[in-house]
């Protein structure tokens, strides 16, 4: 009862000032029509996708090609695909890359910036220009694949890490967020002498919760879409991520993962199902984090766009 | 900023610049050396005094500074090759490789200036960026018009929830949704073709590749960049509109005196930010597609340097061309910021 009463009125517009005259009919429907066409815009390919990797093969070859309305659901293409075979492989490829690469990325990022978060300290102003010049002039493509081959990177994880590491936007962030926690706090922990590391581990980053999401969010988002370094550096076929095995499938016009290949020919999979497949796989962990530290990008990009 | 380094005790030593007046300054009179009360500029301190209360952030920066300079500013001077002959095998690796390549001067800026796939790639790279700027710039602004005009909280929630969602998918995932869609069997082709119609294939049609990309890029990243739109909106103090409904204002005329003035800082911000961009249009999304609509259409300056150098092995050459693609970068930049100092805007940075 109470919890109803509590939902409808949340449910409730807050009220409108007072100066403001009430929307038209017409206003209404339009800014609604608008709104719900933009959203239909993004959610529609997605669900089309969802669907068809969801359907089994004599309802995707009766439509012909994509299925809009599901009839039959199937798990069946996932199963195959995650019961060992290329994409299993590349998964557990992307998985890693993305979970050590975010760790080392966040170590190195937290230390750097609040390291650079106090200005005056020894050569502040040094260090900050070093990192700040990298913003104005990127070293290249051609350089930066020479070195790596040269460093002898190639052919492994550390080449898919190493070279696009750190985010200096990103560590603007973190610094402007440190910077804005306030000096008593960590002088007081000074005073009964902690390290500066121990004053980060246990003052600074509990404050900074929100922020250090959002930033591991970015950058692990930006591991599990990366596949240019892998498609440059990796040449052993079993070491691909998940996106590069995607490009082989859908742009390479590749039928089916190495392994059901057979599946398909036979005709018990469909390749379009386990395609749509590999894609749900390839987007659902974006889609189901973003959520999750929603609510803390604006705070996160502000702090950056005012003070960075 | 002198309070912060001035006030900060290092716990074992007396403070070494002690801002705070009366009690405290005369301990720090009485320490001989230190800086006198009252400045607390840190250049005043010697050095192993701030060597000792600083080591501690300086060994936190290392790992940053040691990941930049490897990869870098170490890359950064490997920009040398442009002005070679440089030969990867003509000793032990690629980096020793430099020491030992012939020097030949602007050789490979004469032969980029009189190569016409240069030019080609230049003028796509152009072409995009003026649709790009016309026809995706201003959509997250009038999204963001329209969510800041959505009163109640939780419309407004779940919208904003859902726009952001493709700004977090990768290239690969994009292109292949696009072409599930537009392309040759995609669902608007099947549908058309159950229908009698046939031959519909937006992926690999050369003419309209640039309204494709452009609508790929709004796809995936309008909705995310309503953010700081939305932000620079929330700051607007609802007393500016009350006035303006005083004298009379309406919706409308609310919106063009109120609203729009609010965004132009955030506005001019990103447009010097873009401008000084437009030579990078994308590379991703562009390499992605190479294959399906060619290079004729396709190929900008980055995609450009990726196969002279990757797939050609034209190493120097393709150094010399991101070299002045990059320096032409920086120009842009910098006269993008100025420009928007001419018209009384912040820009990037400070004047």
């Amino acid at each position: 009862m109470s919890l109803n009463t509590t939902l409808i009125r949340s449910l409730k517009a807050p009220p409108r000032p007072v100066w403001e005259e009430p929307p038209s009919r017409a206003g209404l429907t339009a800014k609604g029509g608008l709104l719900l066409l933009c959203c239909l815009g993004v959610l529609g390919p997605l669900w089309i996708v969802v669907v068809t990797s969801l359907s089994p093969k004599p309802v995707i070859d009766q439509v012909g090609g994509l299925v809009v309305i599901p009839r039959g659901i199937t798990f069946v293409n996932y199963t195959e695909l995650l019961g060992g075979g290329q994409v299993s492989r590349a998964i557990m490829v992307s998985v890693g890359v993305t979970f050590f690469g975010t760790l080392f990325s966040m170590a190195v990022s937290v230390l750097g910036a609040y390291g650079l978060s106090r200005p005056g300290s020894l050569g502040h102003r040094y260090l900050l220009m070093t990192i700040m010049a990298t913003m104005f002039f990127g070293a290249g493509l051609i350089p930066t694949y020479l070195l790596v081959q040269a460093l002898g990177l190639t052919d492994t994880y550390l080449s898919l890490i190493l070279p696009s590491a750190v985010s200096v936007f990103n560590i603007l962030v973190l610094r402007a967020f440190f910077m804005g926690i306030s000096p008593e706090l960590t002088e007081s922990a000074r005073i009964d002498g902690a390290g500066e590391l121990r004053i980060l581990l246990t003052i600074v980053m509990p404050l900074s919760r929100a922020v250090i999401a959002v930033i591991s969010l970015f950058y692990a988002v930006g591991y599990w879409s990366a596949w240019f370094n892998a498609s440059i550096y990796l040449t052993d076929q079993e070491m691909l991520p998940l996106q590069n095995v995607l490009i082989q499938l859908v742009q390479k016009g590749t039928e089916a993962p190495t392994g059901l290949q057979q599946a398909v020919h036979t005709g018990e999979l469909s390749s379009l199902g386990l395609q749509m497949a590999v894609m749900v796989l390839a987007l659902v962990p974006v889609a189901v984090a973003s959520p999750f530290v929603q609510r803390h990008f604006k705070k996160g990009m502000l702090t950056g766009a005012i003070k960075g | 900023m002198s309070l912060t380094t001035g006030s900060r005790p290092d716990g074992t030593r007396p403070p070494a610049a002690v801002e705070e007046p009366a009690a405290a300054g005369a301990a720090a009179e009485a320490t001989k050396g230190r800086a006198p009360r009252g400045t607390g500029k840190a250049g005043k301190v010697p050095f192993r005094v701030r060597w000792h209360r600083d080591r501690a952030l300086i060994l936190m920066t290392l790992p940053l500074i040691a990941l930049l300079l490897v990869f870098h500013y170490v890359p950064l001077l490997g920009n040398v090759i442009a002005f070679q002959e440089y030969d990867p095998y003509i000793a032990g690796n690629g980096i020793t490789a430099i020491f030992h390549s012939p020097w030949a001067g602007l050789e490979q800026v004469e032969r980029m200036v009189e190569d016409p796939l240069f030019w080609d790639a230049t003028q796509n790279t152009l072409v995009l960026f003026g649709i790009q700027l016309v026809l995706f710039f201003p959509v997250p602004i009038a999204l963001a018009l329209l969510i800041n005009s959505v009163i109640r909280p939780r419309v407004r929630a779940v919208a904003q929830a859902i726009m952001y969602l493709p700004h977090f998918f990768s290239w690969v995932l994009v292109i292949t949704i696009f072409q599930q869609i537009f392309g040759g069997a995609g669902i608007i082709a099947q549908t058309l073709e159950s229908h009698g119609w046939s031959g519909f294939d937006l992926m690999t049609n050369a003419d309209l590749f640039k309204w494709l990309v452009t609508a790929e890029a709004v796809w995936k990243d309008a909705g995310w960049g309503i953010i700081v739109f939305l932000a620079a909106l929330s700051a607007v103090s609802t007393d500016l509109y009350e006035a303006a409904a005083m004298d009379g204002a309406g919706r409308w005329r609310r919106m063009w005196h109120v609203t729009l003035p609010a965004l132009r800082p955030v506005i001019a911000l990103l447009l010097v930010l873009r401008v000084g961009d437009a030579l990078s249009v994308g590379f991703e999304q562009f390499l992605l597609q190479r294959d399906a609509v060619g290079a004729g259409a396709s190929e900008v300056l980055d995609t450009y340097v990726w196969n002279m150098g990757i797939q050609n092995g034209d190493f120097s050459y393709a150094a010399a061309v991101g070299l002045v693609k990059g320096l032409i970068g920086v120009a842009l930049v910098l006269g993008a910021n100025k420009f928007a100092h001419l018209l009384g805007e912040q820009g990037v940075y400070k004047k």
